[in-house]
C-alpha cells in the first residue's frame, strides 16, 4: 500500500480506483452471501408456514410457495382435533415437562453455582472440577445407566424420567457460577456487614444481577427438554404420557403416508411457543451464549 | 458404524465452523439494526425448532419425485437428485441437513467471541494501512482462536451424539449408509435388548472422544492463542 502511494498522481488515481473497485466488490460478495444463506436457512421455514395454510390437496404442489398464498386454518383445527393423536394431551405433558425442568434447573443450578463462587468450604474446587469433567461425557455414554437407573426406580413410562434426569446440569451451574464470579465482592462484604446472611446474599443480591445468564438458562433447557426426541422414544410407552415431538412424527405415518398438510401445521404449532419465547428475550440469548462461549 | 459416524463428525464439524465463522463475521458488521436483527433472526431460526419434526420436513423437500429441492435443481437445468435414495448422497444429505441446523448456533457463538475483539485493533490496523483480508488475517484468526477451539470440540463432540436427524430423514439407510453411532446403539439396546453390548459400544465412542479431545488440546497449543 505505501509503495503505491509513493508512486506518481497518476498512478495513484488508478490505483485507488481499483481499491474502490475491490472494496465495492468484497461488499457484493459479503452481502451476497449472507442474504443467499439467510434465504436458505429461512425459506424451508416459510415453506412450512406456506404449505400448512393450504388446501391439504394442493401440498404437493409446484412450483413451491414461500410465502402462504391461502389460508386454510382447517388444517390446524385437524391436528388439534385429530384422531391419530390426543393433541392437547400431548402439548400438555411436553409444556409441563419443559416447564417443570426448566424451574427445577433455574433453582438448583443457581444455588449450587452461588456456593461454587462465593462460599468457602474445604474440597470446594474439587467438586466443581468433577462437575466439569462430566461436561466431557456425551449424553450417549450414559443413556444405557441412565435407562437402567429409570428402571431400576420404576420410573418407567412416567414423566418423572424426563424430569429427573433433567433437575441440574453441570452446564448450568458453569454458566451460572461464570456470572457470579463477575459480582464484584465489595457487595457481598457490604451485605455481610449490615447483617444479611447466606440465604439472603443469594436471594437478594446475587440472582437479580445475573438476569441474562439466567435467561439464557432458562431458554436452552426450555428449548433442550420441549425438543426432546431421544428421551420420550426410550422411556414412554403408553399414549397418555407421549410428548409432542413424538406426535408429530406419528402424524407423519407409516412411510410418511400422512397428511401433509396437517404434518406441516403440527410442525409450526411446535415451534410457536419456542419463538415467541426467543423473540422476546433474543439479546439475553446471545449474551448468555456469549457467557459460556468466552469461558469454555 | 464407526466410519460412517467418523465421516459425518468431520463433515458436519468443518462445515459447521466454516460457516459458522463466516456468517458471524458478516452478521458483525456495521449495518441498520433492524437488518442485523431480520439477519440474525433467520439465520438462527433452524436452531429453535425441534430437530425431529425439521427432519421430517427435509424428509419433504428432498424427496426425489416432486421434492421441492429437485424441482428448484431442474429449474436451473440440473439433473434431479437421489437425496435419500441412493446410499452415496444419503450421508451428504444428512451432513447438510446437520449444517443447515447448527450453523447458526455456531455463528452465535463465534458472534460472541468477535465482539469481545477490541475495535481499537482494527483501527490500529486500518491506520498502518492493512487490507481488510490482512485484518483477518492477522487480527480475527488469532484473537478468535481460543472460541474456535470451543466451538470446534463442542462440534465434535454434538456431531458424535447426532440421532434425531438419521432417526427421522434416513432411518439409518439406504443399507447402513447413514447408520452413525448412537442409533446403532439404540438398536442394539432397546430393539435387540443387548444392553451389554450397547454399553460397551457406547463406551468406545467415549473413548474415540476423549481421544480426540485430548489430541486437540495437544494440537491446540500451535494455533490457539490466549491473549
Amino acid at each position: 500500500m505505501s509503495m503505491l502511494q509513493d508512486a506518481s498522481p497518476h498512478l495513484s488515481r488508478i490505483s485507488r480506483f481499483f481499491q474502490t473497485f475491490r472494496v465495492f466488490l468484497g461488499e457484493t460478495v459479503i452481502w451476497t452471501f449472507l442474504i443467499v444463506m439467510a434465504i436458505i436457512e429461512f425459506a424451508p421455514i416459510s415453506w412450512i408456514l406456506a404449505t400448512s395454510l393450504r388446501n391439504p390437496s394442493e401440498s404437493f404442489k409446484l412450483p413451491p410457495d414461500f410465502w402462504p398464498t391461502s389460508f386454510h386454518w382447517q388444517n390446524y383445527l385437524a391436528v388439534i382435533n385429530s384422531p391419530q393423536i390426543n393433541f392437547l394431551l400431548f402439548f400438555w405433558n411436553s409444556l409441563k415437562i419443559a416447564l417443570i425442568t426448566t424451574l427445577a434447573q433455574l433453582l438448583t443450578c443457581s444455588m449450587a453455582a452461588f456456593s461454587f463462587a462465593r462460599l468457602r468450604y474445604p474440597g470446594r474446587d474439587l467438586i466443581f472440577f468433577l462437575f466439569l469433567s462430566s461436561l466431557m461425557v456425551p449424553a450417549t455414554v450414559i443413556m444405557i445407566p441412565t435407562f437402567i437407573l429409570i428402571r431400576m426406580l420404576g420410573l418407567l413410562d412416567s414423566h418423572w424420567a424426563l424430569i429427573l434426569p433433567a433437575t441440574t446440569s453441570a452446564f448450568g451451574v458453569f454458566l451460572l457460577r461464570q456470572a457470579f464470579m463477575g459480582i464484584p465482592s465489595e457487595l457481598f462484604d457490604a451485605a455481610k456487614i449490615d447483617g444479611a446472611g447466606y440465604w439472603r446474599m443469594y436471594w437478594q443480591i446475587a440472582l437479580p444481577l445475573v438476569g441474562p445468564a439466567l435467561s439464557a438458562l432458562a431458554i436452552f433447557t426450555f428449548l433442550g427438554s420441549w425438543n426432546n426426541f431421544l428421551g420420550p422414544i426410550l422411556y414412554l410407552r403408553s399414549w397418555d404420557n407421549y410428548t409432542f415431538p413424538i406426535a408429530i412424527v406419528m402424524l407423519s405415518g407409516y412411510m410418511g403416508t400422512g397428511n401433509r398438510a396437517h404434518v406441516l401445521a403440527a410442525v409450526m404449532i411446535s415451534i410457536l411457543p419456542v419463538l415467541l419465547f426467543f423473540l422476546m428475550a433474543q439479546r439475553f440469548v446471545i449474551r448468555g451464549i456469549a457467557v459460556t462461549g468466552l469461558k469454555g | 458404524m464407526y466410519w460412517n459416524t467418523f465421516r459425518f463428525v468431520v463433515f458436519a464439524t468443518f462445515f459447521n465452523n466454516l460457516l459458522g465463522l463466516l456468517l458471524a463475521m458478516g452478521v458483525n458488521r456495521a449495518m441498520p439494526s433492524i437488518i442485523k436483527y431480520l439477519l440474525r433472526t433467520a439465520l438462527f431460526f433452524p436452531v429453535l425448532t425441534t430437530t425431529a419434526s425439521l427432519a421430517l420436513v427435509w424428509n419433504f423437500l428432498l424427496t426425489q419425485d416432486r421434492g421441492v429441492v429437485n424441482y428448484l435443481l431442474q429449474q436451473v437445468g440440473l439433473p434431479p437428485v437421489p437425496w435419500l435414495s441412493s446410499s452415496s448422497w444419503a450421508m451428504v444429505s444428512v451432513v447438510m441437513f446437520d449444517v443447515w441446523r447448527a450453523c447458526g448456533f455456531l455463528m452465535v457463538i463465534y458472534l460472541a467471541g468477535l465482539q469481545a475483539i477490541p475495535e481499537v485493533l482494527y483501527e490500529a490496523a486500518a491506520i498502518d494501512g492493512a487490507s481488510q483480508l490482512q485484518r483477518v488475517r492477522y487480527i480475527t484468526l488469532p484473537l478468535i482462536s481460543p472460541t474456535a477451539f470451543f466451538a470446534i470440540i463442542i462440534s465434535i463432540i454434538g456431531a458424535a451424539q447426532v440421532f434425531d436427524n438419521v432417526w427421522v430423514l434416513t432411518g439409518g439407510g439406504p443399507g447402513d449408509a447413514t447408520r452413525l453411532i448412537v442409533l446403532y446403539v439404540y438398536e442394539i439396546g432397546f430393539k435387540r435388548f443387548e444392553m451389554g453390548y450397547a454399553a460397551a459400544v457406547s463406551l468406545t465412542l467415549f473413548a474415540i472422544l476423549v481421544v480426540l479431545t485430548l489430541l486437540q488440546f495437544r494440537l491446540s497449543r500451535r494455533w490457539v492463542h490466549y491473549d
